[in-house]
C-alpha cells in the first residue's frame, strides 16, 4: 500500500465519521431529507467562495458555503410557515433552484473555476492527496485531511459537550424546552454542524453522495440498536468500513471511489434491512406471522368462553363463522392443543381449566389495553409459540 | 345478544365474532353486535376503545383478522349503495383545491359508478343537501375558508346526497359550535323519522340520552348494546370506562 | 445563436416543442404528487432511475434511448417499491427511506457510470447526459414519444377524473363508495414514474423533481379549483420549458435543465408573492387593512361607551378624553367622520345616530360562524 493510498483511505474514513455523527441525529429527528437539501444548495456558496479565494480548502470558502446551507434551512422553514405549500414541497422547491444556480455558475465560468460537473457529483477523493499543505516549505500532509480533521474535531467536541442536551431534545423536545435547553439553538446548531460537514465532505465525495454518508450509516445502525451511544458508534463503524471497502472496490473496478463507497453502504443496509434481529424484514415477517397466529388463538379462546352453545363451539364453526381458511383453523387448533388450552371431544371444543384461566387473564389485560402484559402472559402459559 | 324474529328483514348491521388488529395488536375483540333497522345509535367508549375502527371495519376499510360483517344480510361490498359514511373531519386535507359544492357532489359519485360524470340531476341533489344543512350560501366557498362546524356540515351534506339506508358517522360533533351541533342533531332525528339507521361515534356522555335512542358500549370488547332506557346506566358506564360513573342516573 | 433563429431553426423547434410537452406533462402529473404529499418521492425515483440506465447499457451494449429509458423505468419502480417496503417493515420514517434510496441508488449508478467510462472500446459517450439532461440531444422521435405519453395520460386523467379527484381528497371515502383505490393508486403512481423517466434525457436525474413540483406549487396559488390548478400547472411547466430552452440556446455553456428549473423557480416565486388570494403581498395588504379596520372599530366602540352614558347620544365630547385610549389616531377619527359615524366640531366630537347604531351592532356581535 502506497502512502497516497493510505492517505485516501484516511481521508475517506474521517469524512465518513464526520458525516455519521450529525447523520445519526438527523435520522432520529426525522430530518434526513434536510441533508439532501443542504448538500445541493451549498453549491452556489462553494462557487462564489471559490471566486473569492481560489482555493477549495480555504476556511473562508467553507464558512461561506456552510452559511448557504443554513440559509437553505431558514428559507425552507420560512416557506413552510407561509402555509402556501405542504412541508415536503418547500424542500423540493428550494434546493433544485439553488443547485441550478451553482451548476450554471460553474458552466459559465468553466475557464476560471477549477471545478467541473463530475467533481460536483462525485468529488475528487482520488486527487485529494496531491493538494498538500505546505508550511514554511515543509509538507504537512494533504490539505483535505486537515480540513476534515478540523471539522471532525469540532463536531466531536460539540458532541461530547452537548450530548445530554442533544439526546434529550431529540427524544423529548418538549421536556428539553421546559428544562431550559432551547430547542431552537440546538436545532440551528445541528444544522450548522451538518452544513459545515457537508461542505467539508463535498470536496471528497460530491453533492449527492454525501447524503449517502449522512443517512445510510445512521439508518443501518438504527435498525440494530435503540441505544443512542451504540447507534453513534455503529454508524461511525459502518462509515469507516464503507470508506475502506469502498476504496478497494473502486480500485478493483477502476471506478469512482465515492460511488463505490455508497454502493458498499447500500449493500450493508440491504443485509441489515433483511436480517437485523427485531427490525429486519425477515424477523418482522416472522414476528407478524407468529403474532397473527397467536392473536387468532386468543380470538378463538375468547370465542369459546363467550359461547356455551355447542354449535358455536364446533370445529367447523371456525371456518364458517370466524371466517378463517382451513389451514389457519388447523394451525390455531394445533397450537391450542399443544399448549393444553383446549380439548376436542366429538369435534366440539372445550376450554381446559388452564385455557379458562389464560383467557380470563388475557381478557382483563386486553380491556385495560396492556398489550405488553399479554406478551408476558404468553410467556407464562405457552410451551409452544406460534 | 337476542336477535329479533328471524322471519322479518335481516338487521341493518350484523357483526359476528369480529376481531381487528393493527400490526397484530388487538383493537377489537370478538365483537358480536346486531344493529336493528331504524335506530339512532351512539357508540360510546374511552379513547382507544376501537370506536372508529369498528366503523371502518363495517365499511371494509380495515380488514378484520376474524369474523364477518353483514349489511342487510349481505357483505358490505354488495351493499355500498345502502351505506353513507361521514369520516372524522381531521381525516382530510382541508387545503385541498376544491369548493363546498364540489365536496358535496362527491356523495353522488358512488351511485354513478366508474367513469360516468355527474350532471344537472346530481348537482340539484347536492344543492338540496347543502340547503338542508344550512350551507347553500357557502356553495362556492373554498373549503379551507369554512369554520370547523361548517366543514362538518359539508361532510354531513355529502352523506345526505348518498341517500343511503344506513349512515355511519365518526364523531360528527367534534369541534363544532353549539348551533351546528343542534342543526346536526335535528337532521339525525329527521333521518331516523324517515326510517334510516344511524350509527354515530359519540364522546359527550351527557347528551347521549337526549340525542339517541340506542347505545353500544365499546371498550375493545362489546360491553352492552340496546335501547337507552334499558342499558344506559352507571353499571355499564363503569364497565366501559373502568371508573365510577354517575351520569346516567342524573339524566 | 440569435433569438430569431429560434423560429427558423428546425432542431431548435424540435427541442423547444419537446421541453414544452415535457413541462406540460410534468405539471399535470406533478399536481397529483404535490396534492398527495409525495413531493420528494419524485426526487427519490429520478435518482433511483440512474443505475437502471447504466445497467441497461451494460447488459445490452446499445445506447438506444428506448432501452435505456426502460431500464430507468424498472429501476425507478424498484426504488419506489423499496421505499414503501422500508417504511412499512422497519422503524425508519419516510424521509430516511427517501434519502436512503435516493443516495444509495444514485451512488451505485455513479459507480456503474464511471466503470463504463473506463471500459475499453465501449461507446459510452453520452450516458452522463442523464445527470443534468441535454435537451440538445432531443430528436423528433423523442418528441413523439413524449407527445404520445402526454396524450395517454391526459386521456386517463379525463376518463378517471372523478375517481382521481375523490382519491386525492379522501381515500377512505373513495373506498367506501365502492371504488378500487388500489387500482387508482397504482395508475397515478405509474404515470408519475413515466413522466419522471421521460424527463431524464432533458432535465436529468438531479433536477427532475423540480419539474414535477414547481409548476404544481405555483399553480396552486392561483386557484381553488383542481381542474384549473392542473391546467395552470401544465401551462407553467410548458412555459418553463420554452423559456428555459430559449434562454439556454441564446448563451454558450448553459445546460438546459438548470435553466428550465430556474425559470420554473421564478414562476413559483412570482406566484407566492403576487397571487391575488393566497399571495404574500396581498395577504400583507389585507392584514394591514384589517388592523386599521380593527382600530377604527375599537375607537368607535370606545366612543359608544362614552356616548351611551349620556341621555343624548349626540352630545359633544372633548377629543382629548380619547387621549388615554390606545387605538385611536387623528386619521381614524377623520375616517369615522367621513363615514358620518361621528361629527367633529373644533376640538369636540359627537356621535351621529348612524354611528351609534353601528357601534351598537359591533358591540352586540357574538362570534357565531353560522
Amino acid at each position: 500500500m502506497s502512502g497516497t493510498q493510505i492517505e485516501i483511505q484516511l481521508i475517506a474514513a474521517l469524512v465518513a465519521v464526520a458525516c455519521a455523527i450529525p447523520g445519526t441525529f438527523l435520522v432520529l429527528r426525522k430530518m434526513a431529507m434536510i441533508s439532501d437539501a443542504i448538500s445541493h444548495s451549498i453549491l452556489p456558496g462553494i462557487v462564489l467562495g471559490f471566486f473569492l479565494t481560489q482555493d477549495l480548502n480555504s476556511p473562508l470558502l467553507i464558512l461561506l458555503a456552510a452559511l448557504t446551507g443554513v440559509i437553505t434551512v431558514i428559507l425552507v422553514e420560512a416557506i413552510q410557515r407561509t402555509g402556501l405549500v405542504k412541508e415536503d414541497t418547500a424542500i423540493g422547491l428550494v434546493f433544485p433552484a439553488l443547485f441550478s444556480i451553482g451548476v450554471i455558475l460553474i458552466a459559465r465560468n468553466a475557464n476560471d473555476v477549477h471545478l467541473d460537473i463530475d467533481a460536483v457529483l462525485l468529488g475528487e477523493l482520488a486527487f485529494a492527496p496531491f493538494d498538500r499543505l505546505l508550511v514554511g516549505g515543509s509538507d504537512w500532509g494533504p490539505k483535505s485531511l486537515w480540513v476534515i480533521g478540523t471539522i471532525l474535531t469540532v463536531t466531536l467536541t460539540l458532541l461530547l459537550l452537548f450530548f445530554k442536551e442533544l439526546k434529550l431534545s431529540t427524544f423529548d423536545a418538549g421536556l428539553a424546552a421546559t428544562l431550559g435547553f432551547s430547542p431552537l439553538i440546538l436545532h440551528y446548531g445541528l444544522m450548522t454542524v451538518s452544513s459545515v460537514t457537508v461542505v467539508g465532505a463535498f470536496d471528497a465525495v460530491g453533492a449527492v453522495l454525501v447524503v449517502a454518508l449522512i443517512i445510510a450509516p445512521a439508518a443501518t445502525a438504527y435498525l440494530l440498536t435503540d441505544d443512542l451511544r451504540k447507534m453513534l458508534l455503529l454508524s461511525c463503524g459502518f462509515g469507516v468500513f464503507a470508506a475502506i471497502a469502498g476504496y478497494w472496490l473502486a480500485n478493483l473496478l477502476d471506478a469512482s471511489i465515492a460511488g463505490s463507497m455508497s454502493t458498499v453502504l447500500g449493500l450493508l443496509f440491504f443485509v441489515v434491512y433483511l436480517f437485523a434481529p427485531g427490525q429486519g424484514v425477515l424477523s418482522s415477517l416472522f414476528r407478524e406471522r407468529r403474532q397473527r397466529l397467536e392473536v387468532s388463538l386468543l380470538v378463538f379462546l375468547l370465542h369459546l368462553q363467550n359461547h356455551q352453545e355447542k354449535r358455536e363451539r364446533h370445529v367447523n364453526h371456525l371456518r364458517e363463522h370466524i371466517n378463517w381458511q382451513e389451514v389457519r383453523s388447523r394451525r390455531v387448533l394445533d397450537l391450542a392443543r399443544k399448549n393444553n388450552l383446549i380439548t376436542i371431544v366429538d369435534d366440539v371444543v372445550d376450554l381446559t381449566p388452564k385455557g379458562q384461566q389464560f383467557t380470563d387473564e388475557a381478557l382483563s389485560y386486553i380491556t385495560t389495553n396492556k398489550e405488553t402484559a399479554i406478551e408476558e402472559l404468553k410467556e407464562r402459559f405457552f410451551l409452544f409459540r406460534g | 345478544m337476542n336477535n329479533p324474529a328471524p322471519s322479518t328483514r335481516p338487521p341493518a348491521i350484523q357483526i359476528d365474532d369480529l376481531t381487528v388488529a393493527y400490526n397484530y395488536k388487538p383493537v377489537l375483540w370478538d365483537i358480536d353486535l346486531t344493529i336493528p333497522e331504524g335506530v339512532l345509535m351512539a357508540i360510546v367508549g374511552p379513547n382507544g376503545a376501537g370506536k372508529s375502527t369498528l366503523i371502518k371495519s363495517i365499511l371494509g376499510i380495515i380488514k378484520p383478522i376474524a369474523g364477518s360483517v353483514q349489511v342487510f344480510g349481505k357483505p358490505y361490498k354488495k351493499q355500498v349503495d345502502k351505506v353513507a359514511y361521514v369520516p372524522q373531519k381531521g381525516s382530510v386535507d382541508w387545503d385541498f383545491p376544491t369548493v363546498a359544492l364540489d365536496v358535496v357532489m362527491m356523495g353522488t359519485y358512488g351511485g354513478l359508478g366508474w367513469i360516468k360524470r355527474p350532471g344537472q340531476k346530481e348537482k340539484k341533489r347536492a344543492l338540496e343537501a347543502l340547503e338542508k344543512v344550512g350551507m347553500l350560501s357557502f356553495r362556492d366557498r373554498q373549503i379551507s375558508q369554512l369554520s370547523g362546524g361548517q366543514q362538518q356540515r359539508i361532510f354531513l351534506a355529502r352523506a345526505l346526497v348518498q341517500d343511503a339506508a344506513i349512515y355511519l358517522m365518526d364523531e360528527p360533533f367534534q369541534g363544532v359550535d353549539a348551533t351546528t351541533e343542534r342543526a346536526i342533531v335535528n337532521i339525525l332525528k329527521e333521518l331516523r323519522q324517515s326510517g334510516k339507521t344511524l350509527v354515530v361515534v359519540h364522546h359527550d356522555l351527557q347528551t347521549v340520552p337526549e340525542y339517541f335512542d340506542w347505545v353500544t358500549f365499546l371498550n375493545v370488547k362489546s360491553i352492552a348494546s340496546g335501547p337507552i332506557r334499558d342499558i344506559f346506566n352507571d353499571d355499564n358506564l363503569t364497565k366501559t370506562y373502568g371508573i365510577n360513573y354517575k351520569v346516567a342516573t342524573k339524566g | 445563436m440569435e433569438l430569431s433563429d429560434f423560429f427558423t431553426n428546425y432542431t431548435l423547434r424540435t427541442i423547444t416543442l419537446g421541453t414544452a410537452i415535457l413541462g406540460a406533462i410534468c405539471g399535470m402529473l406533478g399536481s397529483f404528487a404535490v396534492l398527495r404529499k409525495q413531493s420528494l418521492l419524485g426526487d427519490a425515483i429520478s435518482h433511483a432511475a440512474l443505475p437502471g440506465i447504466a445497467l441497461a447499457f451494460l447488459f445490452t451494449g446499445v445506447k438506444k434511448q428506448e432501452i435505456l429509458l426502460l431500464g430507468a423505468l424498472v429501476s425507478g419502480l424498484v426504488g419506489a417499491f423499496w421505499i414503501r417496503s422500508i417504511v412499512k417493515h422497519t422503524r425508519l420514517k419516510s424521509d430516511t427511506a427517501l434519502g436512503l434510496i435516493l443516495s444509495l441508488f444514485f451512488g451505485f449508478g455513479m459507480l456503474l457510470l464511471t466503470y463504463i467510462q473506463k471500459l475499453p472500446n465501449a461507446n459510452q459517450a453520452g450516458l452522463d447526459k442523464y445527470l443534468f439532461g441535454q435537451a440538445a440531444t432531443l430528436v423528433e422521435s423523442d418528441v413523439w414519444l413524449m407527445a404520445g405519453a402526454t396524450g395517454v395520460s391526459l386521456l386517463v386523467l379525463l376518463l378517471f377524473w372523478k375517481e382521481l379527484k375523490l382519491l386525492l381528497f379522501d381515500a377512505d371515502y373513495t373506498q367506501t363508495l365502492g371504488f378500487n383505490t388500489r387500482f387508482l393508486d397504482i395508475l397515478i403512481t405509474s404515470f408519475i414514474v413515466i413522466a419522471i423517466v421521460l424527463g431524464l434525457q432533458t432535465v436529468g436525474v438531479v433536477l427532475m423533481s423540480a419539474m414535477l413540483l414547481a409548476p404544481a406549487a405555483a399553480a396552486r396559488q392561483w386557484t381553488n379549483k383542481l381542474s384549473t390548478m392542473i391546467f395552470l400547472a401544465s401551462v407553467f411547466g410548458a412555459l418553463a420549458g420554452v423559456f428555459g430552452t430559449a434562454i439556454s440556446a441564446s448563451y454558450d455553456n448553459l445546460s438546459t435543465g438548470p435553466v428550465i428549473v430556474l425559470v420554473a423557480a421564478v414562476i413559483v416565486l412570482v406566484s407566492f408573492v403576487f397571487s391575488p388570494e393566497r399571495g404574500l403581498l396581498f395577504r400583507e395588504i389585507r392584514f394591514r387593512r384589517n388592523r386599521k379596520d380593527l382600530n377604527r372599530k375599537k375607537t368607535l366602540t370606545f366612543m359608544y361607551h362614552i356616548a351611551s352614558d349620556h341621555a343624548d347620544i349626540s352630545h359633544p365630547h372633548a377629543i382629548r378624553i380619547l387621549n388615554n385610549f390606545q387605538g385611536y389616531t387623528r386619521k381614524t377619527l377623520n375616517q369615522l367622520a367621513e363615514r358620518e359615524l361621528i361629527r367633529i366640531e373644533g376640538d369636540q366630537w359627537a356621535m351621529t345616530p348612524k354611528g351609534y347604531e353601528e357601534a351598537a351592532t359591533l358591540y352586540d356581535q357574538t362570534p357565531d360562524p353560522v
